[in-house]
């Protein structure tokens, strides 16, 4: 069996496309606009919860709740969605899921599919497989859309198109949609998409969605969204076929209402999203007709296999520790190589794919704790990285200097005034970053003022072993 | 192939359930869960009417008020305000509610397309929150089925002010036996914050949102 997290176990080195993707001052500077505003709303709505802790607290014990009796959940949920007409596959790995979803769309003779964002479907390259068959997979989601249309890969786990600016996604709408005239302003984008795909909604037969959320006790999935597109997707279609890892459900329907809370302030610092969809099974009269789980593990058990860093699987994919990441600020999505990016990409991808494929990715951080901060579920992703260094270094995947070169590496991405200041330390950075393949890196960011304390500090943790 | 599908899922549920088993160990007792966050309101009555409608003005939603017995003028006013004169209701919407002038089309399961080429929609909810700006619908006779909410470009909806809650677990749990049928919790009108990370009004789902709050 092989897992696949998108395309990550082709992608380059973090420090290597990290590297690069630093000369690249317009996306730098898009990355830095978009975190920064989107911080400050996320900021402003937790502080004015007096309640947040005592949220995250129980958010981070249902989810512990969920994984420790993980199979008597899985089979309560697949047994409740029957028995509202639903039907409940599963699927070892992408391969497997992919097959079962083209066999339901081949099966209903159909050759296209709306499909709302999920993160699961760009795991298992859900889109390449369904377009080798000749099915159109059509993304509906704003920023999606703008990562198809501009043959681009996603940068982000909530807003995948953050890396583009307005007027480079007016000039991707222009060129793909054949537009002669398109006005400037944000309204404008997206009165152009909902124009561009109000027909497809109306007339594509196959819907394909991902769920934030499934409840145990009613089999009812949750989709949470703001534009209508995920709406679009699970209500117009006569057949829709929904995709979740298994660690995305719930153990009850009261559950939903601490993560309610939860994911809106934490992902795109609002009170609540615009849309909520819930639904179980199907419903006669409103909505489709057929409605299919697909039920993913693609790596997961392996996860919930070490206590260690079982509670990666808490995650429920806000978005909140790559905007407070100063190393994900630095460099934007791109580096991590993988779907999943930032601090939380940095622990699931090399978990869910096998460690030998993304030996960097525990080092792309400075360990300093802003993630741990901002996790709505209070998953220590300090300590899974250390947990995960450890086993690399255990079994040998990385060499002595190649670590301390990405160490040095994650720390200097973390504070822009380390980077591009004067070249003082040169003596002190150049020989080991050179020594690991990073030629001219040095020389050309500078590696000046690094504290030594902290460095002994990490030395300390890490290098005895 | 459908046949061999359904031998492959099987033995992939088998073999899922089996990993999860060996990953985690013996069944254990459940975790424990501490519910000690807001359940219960602490506002009064009139300031919980407030909050939710200024959290309804921070999604720029319009909003007015009336007492009992005024609801067909208000409808009236609402459509009249935005040029509104032939609006989409759920079957089982109440008619002893509607004003004459505009025309009101009941929802016979219209195709999706008759529905998209009409102004707008009127319904009831189920329940609101006050603190988040929510309406719950859960698509009964007087709320519509789901696609009546959310193909036209707008929507009128009426809420009782007995359906307000303060906090979203209150919100949930007004659901009750409903929670099974389709729910759509709906905070303001279709907007996205893809676009440089602000929030901009409009996509897909209605891009106007008008709310009836009715004192009782
Ligand atoms: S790890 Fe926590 S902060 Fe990061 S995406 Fe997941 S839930 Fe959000």
């Amino acid at each position: 069996m092989s897992i696949r997290v998108g395309e990550s176990a082709q992608a380059a080195t973090f420090p290597k496309a990290a590297k690069k993707l630093l000369q690249n001052t317009q996306l730098r500077r898009n990355v830095r606009r978009a975190t920064d505003t989107i911080r400050g709303k996320r900021a402003k709505v937790v502080d004015e919860m007096p309640d947040w802790q005592a949220l995250r607290t129980a958010g981070q014990q249902i989810k512990k709740r969920t994984l420790r009796n993980l199979d008597s959940y899985l089979v309560q949920f697949e047994k409740a969605c029957t028995a509202a007409g639903g039907k409940v596959h599963w699927a070892r790995d992408a391969d497997e899921a992919n097959a079962i979803i083209i066999g339901i769309i081949q099966s209903h003779g159909q050759k296209e599919v709306i499909k709302v964002k999920t993160m699961t479907s760009d795991e298992t390259r859900l889109n390449h497989a369904l377009e080798a068959v000749g099915i159109e997979p059509y993304e509906t989601d704003l920023a999606d859309l703008i990562i198809q249309l501009g043959h681009d890969k996603p940068s982000h786990i909530v807003v995948p198109a953050l890396h583009k600016n307005k007027s480079e996604i007016r000039q991707i709408f222009m060129d793909t949609m054949g537009l002669k005239e398109l006005g400037h302003a944000p309204e404008d984008l997206a009165a152009a998409a909902r124009n561009f795909l109000r027909e497809r909604f109306l007339r594509v037969k196959v819907g394909f969605s991902g769920a934030n959320f499934a409840v145990a006790e009613t089999g009812s999935v949750c989709v949470v969204e703001s534009e209508g597109n995920g709406r679009m997707c699970v209500t117009l279609p006569d057949v829709l076929i929904t995709m979740f890892g298994v660690e995305k459900i719930v153990p009850s329907f009261d559950d939903l209402e601490v993560f309610l809370q939860l994911l809106p302030r934490s992902a795109t610092g609002e009170r609540m999203n615009p849309y909520n969809s819930i639904w179980t099974g199907v419903t006669p009269g409103d909505g489709p007709k057929e409605f299919h789980v697909v039920l993913l593990d693609n790596g997961r058990t392996k996860v919930l296999a070490d206590e260690e860093s079982r509670e990666t699987l808490h995650c429920i994919r806000c978005a909140a520790c790559l905007n407070a990441c100063p190393v994900y600020r630095q460099t934007g999505g791109h580096a991590y190589g993988s779907i999943y990016s930032g601090p939380i990409g940095a622990i699931l991808t090399p978990q869910l794919q096998g460690m030998e494929h993304s030996t960097s990715l525990p080092y792309a951080s400075s360990l300093c704790g802003a993630c741990y901060e901002v996790c709505p579920v209070k998953i220590n992703i300090p300590e899974i990285l250390i947990h995960l260094r450890r086993k690399i270094v255990e079994s040998g995947g990385a060499a002595l200097t190649e670590r301390m070169g990405m160490a040095v590496a994650g720390y200097t991405l973390a504070d822009s005034s380390r980077l591009g200041k004067a070249q003082k330390l040169v003596q002190l950075g150049r020989q080991p970053l050179d020594a690991i393949g990073l030629p001219g890196w040095s020389a050309a960011r500078d590696l000046p003022t690094i504290p030594t304390q902290t460095f002994r500090e990490w030395w300390k943790t890490r290098g005895a072993k | 192939m459908v046949e061999d599908t359904r031998c492959e899922v099987s033995t992939a549920r088998e073999d899922i359930l089996q990993r999860v088993r060996a990953a985690i160990g013996k069944q254990a007792a459940d975790e424990p869960v501490e519910r000690d966050y807001r359940q219960t309101p602490s506002l009064s009555e009139g300031e919980k009417i407030d909050l939710f409608i200024d959290r309804l003005h921070d999604y720029n939603a319009q909003v007015y008020r009336c007492g009992p017995g005024e609801e067909a003028a208000t409808i009236a006013e609402a459509l009249a305000a935005r040029g509104k004169t032939r609006i989409l209701i759920p079957p089982g919407f109440p008619a002893h509610l509607l004003p004459t002038g505009p025309t009101f089309v009941p929802d016979t399961q219209l195709d999706y397309r008759e529905i998209d080429a009409t102004e707008g929609a009127l319904t009831a909810a189920t329940a609101a929150i006050a603190m988040t700006g929510s309406l719950i619908l859960t698509h009964s006779e007087t709320e519509g089925r789901r696609a009546l909410t959310l193909i036209p470009d707008y929507h009128l909806c009426m809420v009782y002010t007995n359906q307000l809650v303060e906090t979203v677990p209150e919100g949930l749990r007004a659901l009750g036996g409903r929670r099974t049928s389709p729910v759509t919790t709906i905070a303001g009108p279709s907007a996205t914050a893809d676009i440089e990370m602000t929030r901009v009004k409009g996509v897909h789902g209605p891009r106007v949102l008008d709310v009836i709050i009715v004192a009782v």
